[in-house]
């Protein structure tokens, strides 16, 4: 970023990239936990809550871009809470609209989206201070990267809590399922798991780099 | 007991569907804030009672949104009073409290954005929960929430001092053991059943 002369982020795909990976919002960030572990008992489930969220980050996002000259700075977390708040109502009404069989799925959670660190976070650090074009971009990247992480839990939940994916049978008719994946202690297993390979992952990457580096990396 | 009775309620608030380990709600303070007894304790307190003052508040605008038949201003003017609430409540416990406005410090604010507090307003709306009710709901959500932060802080400080391999330090050792803890609640689901 150092290549670029104003303060006013330009949009690259690393806009979009950073919400997918490096700052990824719930396995680097771990924000908004309440809905991931929550929602994440079959696929279907994971990514409609994905998608919920998407539309309410980057609408908000986009929104808050556009006022944030016109916002006081003492209200501004308020104005945030009702903007959000006025987009999860419209979400949930076309959800009930859409399927009540997977609005009653959901349940509180389709509501409870306002509460979600992950998009107050958003408006507050970064559409509160960029341009439309890039606030809209980057909110699509950590809405991606939210949905990708609910789908991680939800495949891997339903697989081994119930033999399917998205409903349809995987394993022969011999497999056990493991029913407790399904049940609250299978979220915080699943994530709990997800969340040792990504650390795994990133220490085996930093030792080779440490070595070379020689002794300037200590262990953390 | 009947389902619909006070210490039902109550008790299926607090244990049975802990808003923590078995409804997801306020995970953020229950990995945040259970690093120390101390804190978690008072992190408990402060949610408790925000959670009583906020379920009234929303009992009263519940009944005023249906008298004018604009319930799809619900989500809205809950997250309003809630956040009115806390302020409410860290201004009061400034006047007349001072020294435990100080134990309490960040914590008072940040109750805001936590989950338990907007879920427990939506839940006693859909089970259409009376005066009594409401309050019995509240407070056994608060008793959970409480004894959930404070279950989870007596391990971590164990746990500190243990030696684990290095990849599952922080995080994710958080998950499993709320996992473990989750586990041991469910044991509670045979005293009454589940209607979350």
């Amino acid at each position: 970023m150092a290549t670029l002369p104003n303060r006013q982020e330009q949009v690259t795909l690393d806009t979009f990239l950073r919400g997918i990976w490096e700052e990824n919002p719930v396995f680097v960030m771990l924000l908004g936990m309440c809905p991931v572990l929550a929602v994440t008992n079959s696929t279907i489930n994971a990514i409609a809550m994905g998608l919920a969220t998407l539309f309410v980050l980057v609408a908000s996002g986009a929104l808050v871009s556009l006022l944030r000259k016109l916002i006081p700075k003492q209200v501004r977390i308020a104005t945030y809470i009702i903007i959000i708040a006025t987009f999860v109502t419209m979400v949930d009404y076309v959800i009930q609209a859409i399927s009540l069989d997977l609005y009653n799925a959901l349940g509180a959670f389709i509501q409870l989206i306002v509460v979600n660190c992950v998009i107050l976070g958003r408006a507050e650090a970064y559409a509160s201070k960029q341009r439309v074009g890039p606030a809209v971009v980057n909110a699509l990247g950590m809405g991606t990267g939210f949905t990708i992480a609910l789908l991680c839990l939800g495949t891997v939940r339903e697989l081994l809590g119930n033999g399917t994916i998205l409903g349809i049978q995987v394993f022969s008719s011999n497999f056990e399922p493991w029913v407790v994946m399904v049940l609250p202690p299978g979220g915080f297993f699943v994530l709990g798991a997800w969340l040792l390979l990504f650390e795994w992952l990133k220490q085996r990457k930093a030792e080779p780099a440490g070595a070379a580096e020689g002794a300037t990396v200590h262990e953390s | 007991m009947s389902p619909d009775s006070l210490g039902f309620i109550f008790l299926n608030a607090a244990v049975i569907n802990n808003f923590v380990l078995a409804l997801f709600l306020g995970i953020c303070p229950f990995l945040g804030v259970s690093a120390k007894k101390e804190t978690a304790w008072n992190m408990g307190l402060a949610t408790m009672f925000v959670m009583l003052v906020s379920s009234l508040c929303a009992y009263g605008i519940n009944l005023l949104l249906v008298r004018f038949d604009i319930q799809y201003l619900r989500l809205i003017s809950y997250i309003a009073v809630i956040a009115s609430a806390v302020q409410l409540v860290e201004m009061a416990m400034k006047k007349f409290s001072p020294a435990l406005f100080r134990a309490l410090g960040i914590f008072l604010p940040l109750i805001t954005t936590n989950c338990a507090i907007l879920g427990l307003a939506l839940f006693q709306t859909f089970r259409e929960y009376d005066f009594l009710q409401s309050l019995a709901f509240s407070s056994g959500a608060g008793v959970g929430f409480t004894l959930a932060l404070m279950l989870m802080a007596g391990l971590r400080e164990r746990l500190a001092l243990a030696r684990v391999p290095s990849v599952s330090q922080g995080a994710a050792m958080s998950l499993m053991l709320a996992g473990l803890l989750s586990l041991a609640f469910m044991g509670f689901a045979g005293l009454g059943g589940s209607h979350a």
